[in-house]
């Protein structure tokens, strides 16, 4: 993959090969699946009817999972009822945003070429709406993948010996750290 | 650039809504994983910061570990910080003086 080359109306257009948009398109997936899974039930005795159909509440709880927890941060620091609130009132809501944005990218490799039986390039040609879905999903993807590999200051370093085996999983997060950065310069200027 | 359009309904009642001299602000936290040119997009992306400002900010959270991105009522400060974690930008709120 070279850089993300800008379009007008603040578009922006990239070739891929096949393996690099399957792998962010299986890496895509990986986060909206954790993402619709995994949320509580919500114990609707005693509510409003018309706010259990609209949706409108939602878990009050941090998740379980530790990348969901990054995904899904409190609002609150240091006032748990309100970071409760905060999360009743939210969470569905970014979750939902955050499933859909992954799905966009998926579609945006499929749609450019991305195929099983296939191995032409794959040419991503976004619009403003694609741009937006590609950068909040690059940064799920790299935060996801940032928490399983206990990235946790801006110093870590990791041991690079190609027998390690986190250190394929590290080259694919800086390579989606590239294509993010290409992506911004290429909207950004 | 399109920002995000806010959802009014899924926002919490205020409690705090006799106490409307009390600012609130909204806090963006530094992570090992964002990358600086995208913080700094978000920043003037969703507030309409210019480049020297949103820069400005982007290195204080990275320096200083956080930085107050904007200051204004709860429900709006909720917003902000529902749209920053919408960016996957890691952000809290609170009262201005706290």
């Amino acid at each position: 993959m070279k850089r993300f080359k800008s379009r007008r109306r603040e578009g922006a257009y990239a070739v891929f090969e096949q393996s690099e948009a399957r792998l962010l398109a299986n890496l895509a997936a990986q986060v909206a699946e954790l993402l619709g899974e995994g949320t509580p039930d919500v114990d609707r005795a005693g509510q409003d009817p018309l706010e259990a159909m609209l949706k409108l509440d939602g878990p009050v709880n941090e998740p379980d999972d530790p990348v969901l927890q990054r995904l899904l941060p409190p609002g609150y620091r240091d006032d748990d009822e309100a970071a409760a609130d905060f999360r009743r009132f939210t969470e569905r809501g970014l979750r939902e945003a955050k499933i859909t944005n992954a799905r966009l990218v998926i579609a945006s490799l499929r749609d450019g070429g991305m195929a099983d039986d296939d191995d032409d390039s794959v040419e991503v040609d976004l619009d403003a709406a694609g741009v937006q879905a590609w950068l909040r999903t690059l940064t799920d993807v790299r935060l996801a993948l940032a928490t399983r590999l206990g990235i946790d200051d801006d110093e870590h370093r990791w041991d690079r010996d190609p027998d390690n085996p986190a250190a394929a999983m590290h080259d694919v997060y800086d390579w989606l750290g590239f294509v993010q950065e290409t992506l911004v310069h290429a909207i950004d200027r | 650039m399109t920002a995000p359009s806010p959802v009014e309904l899924d926002q919490p009642e205020s409690d705090e809504f006799t106490d409307l001299d009390t600012p609130w602000v909204t806090l963006v936290w530094n992570d090992p994983v964002n990358l600086m040119s995208y913080v700094s997009y978000v920043f003037r992306t969703y507030f309409g910061h210019s480049r020297e400002k949103a820069d400005k900010l982007m290195l204080q959270v990275h320096q200083e570990g956080r930085a107050v991105v904007s200051t204004g009522g709860r429900e709006e400060m909720e917003r902000d910080v529902e749209a920053m974690h919408g960016y996957g930008l890691w952000a809290t709120c609170q009262k201005a003086d706290a």
